[in-house]
């Protein structure tokens, strides 16, 4: 696969000009040439490559339809998009949790499709994944649920239970959790946790991986709009306190221009806009959908 | 839009109670009526022999009256023994059944020849009955309870294997793929998300298998494979009808606690 040094990354900005005036685009494409990373990170491999990309699920709707882009190293970006945009089946394409149709995946300088299964466990060990639905084990405690960040990088079956992991793992566990700010609730098991509490224990557990990169699917729409802020922030501050580099897809256009560098907006499975979050408003993101 | 003011059609008459059957249904209820019929026949079934049959129950029930307490403590050995191969072929054929089932889950399996040797296994077990394997193990391995709890154990494979399987096929996705998407690998996948998921399933099967175990190791007695089917054979054969009555009375509250206890356990854990 080629690779495209990352101050010349071609990006996809208002492929639909009808959706967005003239002096907005322009304006996209030149504070673009300012997110692009300049310092010591510039001359590392972009962390996400995506190179026309296509899935479909049935032979008349295109989900994917040649997706491109480039996410730098610490770089945080935003997928927006309707319902069925294509979001979803993106990050999931890029883990190769779907199997893309057509397309190259180039994720922390590895070439996905060549990857065997080993190696994509490897390689997905490094990448936090934060689910809607927060995806706990519902019956295990919050602890054993971030102890199972550990899975990959631990011989044997250690980390499957708190009871059998060893101290090192139990006590790092325990700060992911505190570092959420759920210390005390280790014990308790996730069914009978809050909706804003679970999916703060999910992000733990993305953190006890200590993870390169974050990916999150719409981390807060099954929050109420007070906890959804409250998980988001505490995200995005974990995400830029870490230097980690985040992509989410979100419903929330605030959220988008508050929590991302860069906003992606997707329609029909093609990527329609592609700008930095500074130079967006939500009015203006809000006609994509329209 | 519906606009409530306007009348509503003229009612055509009330549809009918019943469908009209198609041409082939109607054959069909004929061919099963006839067959039951003929059924009837064949099994000898006949009201005169039934209620001719009172006089003798009653006299059966009287020399039943009142129980034997003559050999009180051989039955309670046979009892402990019968509970014992119902509990340990449950237990052994439970630990069995788990892996099995789990190469029989479509999603888990690592190969589709695993899934259907798994599948077929475990039908094979299900559908020879445990009276049959009782036999099979008596041979094999001599008269006594272990051939009765062989006999349990691969009546439980079957079992179990099967409503593990289901258990887990049905258990939530999300967990799973979040574990997928961490890089977990598939052991730990099932050990961590599947097993805890579908773990209320597996203790609710596990807990009707050792009652329908205790049911079964009753009977496997009565072919030489252990337990106190074999008392009751005996006192049967010997017209001892007071002992057989205790006997009986002692299955009868075995299975009565086993229940009892197993609703409690249910309640408790799940």
């Amino acid at each position: 696969m080629t690779m495209e040094p990352a101050s010349g990354v071609p990006l996809a900005m208002f492929r639909d000009a009808t959706s967005l005036d003239e002096a907005g685009a322009s304006r996209a494409f030149a504070s673009q040439a300012a997110i692009m990373p300049v310092n010591e990170k510039a001359a590392r491999e972009p962390d996400l490559v995506v190179r026309g990309l296509r899935k479909s699920f049935d032979k008349t709707t295109r989900v994917l339809d040649g997706v491109d882009f480039t996410v730098p190293a610490g770089q945080s970006v935003a997928l927006i998009g309707a319902n069925g945009a294509g979001k979803s089946t993106l990050l999931r394409s890029c883990l190769r949790l779907i199997e893309p149709d057509a397309g190259d995946v180039r994720l922390l300088g590895r070439d996905m499709r060549s990857l065997k299964a080993r190696e994509l466990r490897e390689l997905r060990a490094e990448i936090g994944f934060v689910f809607q639905k927060h995806n706990l084990v519902p019956r295990l405690s919050a602890l054993t649920n971030v102890l199972h960040g550990a899975l990959p990088r631990s011989a044997l079956a250690r980390p499957w239970f708190q009871s059998c992991a060893p101290k090192s793992l139990r006590d790092e566990a325990l700060a992911c959790l505190e570092r959420v700010g759920l210390g005390h609730v280790a014990a308790r098991r996730a069914d009978k946790l809050s909706g804003g509490q679970s999916q703060r224990v999910a992000i733990a557990r993305a953190l006890m991986q200590r993870p390169r990169l974050m990916v999150a699917d719409e981390p807060v729409a099954s929050l109420d709009p007070s906890s959804g802020e409250e998980v988001m922030r505490l995200f995005a501050d974990l995400i830029r306190r870490e230097g980690l580099t985040l992509l989410f897809t979100s419903h929330d256009l605030s959220h988008a221009i508050a929590y991302a560098d860069r906003v992606i907006a997707l329609r029909r499975g093609s990527i329609v806009l592609d700008a930095p979050s500074s130079e967006l408003n939500v009015a203006t993101l809000r006609a994509l959908y329209d | 839009m519906t606009d409530l003011a306007q009348p509503s059609p003229a009612p055509r008459g009330l549809p009918p109670r019943f469908e009209r059957p198609s041409l082939g249904a109607f054959a069909a209820y004929i061919v099963v009526a006839l067959f039951f019929a003929w059924s009837l026949h064949g099994t000898g079934v006949s009201l005169g022999d039934f209620f001719g049959g009172f006089p003798q129950m009653g006299r059966l029930i009287g020399e039943m009256l009142p129980p034997s307490t003559a050999r009180l403590d051989a039955v309670g050995r046979a009892l402990l023994e019968t509970f014992q191969m119902a509990f340990v072929g449950t237990v052994v054929g439970v630990l069995i059944s788990v892996p099995i089932a789990v190469l029989a889950t479509r999603h888990l399996t690592p190969h589709p020849v695993f899934y259907h040797s798994a599948r077929a296994l475990i039908s094979f077990f299900r559908t020879v009955p445990d009276l049959v394997w009782a036999l099979l193990f008596v041979v094999s391995v001599g008269l006594g309870p272990f051939a009765g709890t062989l006999a349990i154990v691969v009546d439980k494979i079957g079992f179990c294997g099967r409503f593990f399987a289901e258990a887990m096929e049905e258990a939530d996705r999300g967990p799973q793929e979040a574990l997928s998407a961490i890089g977990a690998s598939k052991l730990s996948l099932v050990m961590c998300a599947v097993i805890p998921a579908a773990l209320p399933s597996f203790i609710n099967t596990s807990l009707f298998s050792l009652e329908k175990a205790t049911r079964s190791s009753v009977i496997l007695g009565l072919v030489g494979a252990g337990g106190i089917g074999i008392e009751l054979k005996v006192a049967m054969d010997l017209f001892n009808y007071d002992e057989a009555a205790t006997i009986i009375l002692a299955i009868f509250a075995l299975v009565i606690v086993v229940e009892r206890v197993s609703d409690l356990l249910r309640r408790r854990i799940l």
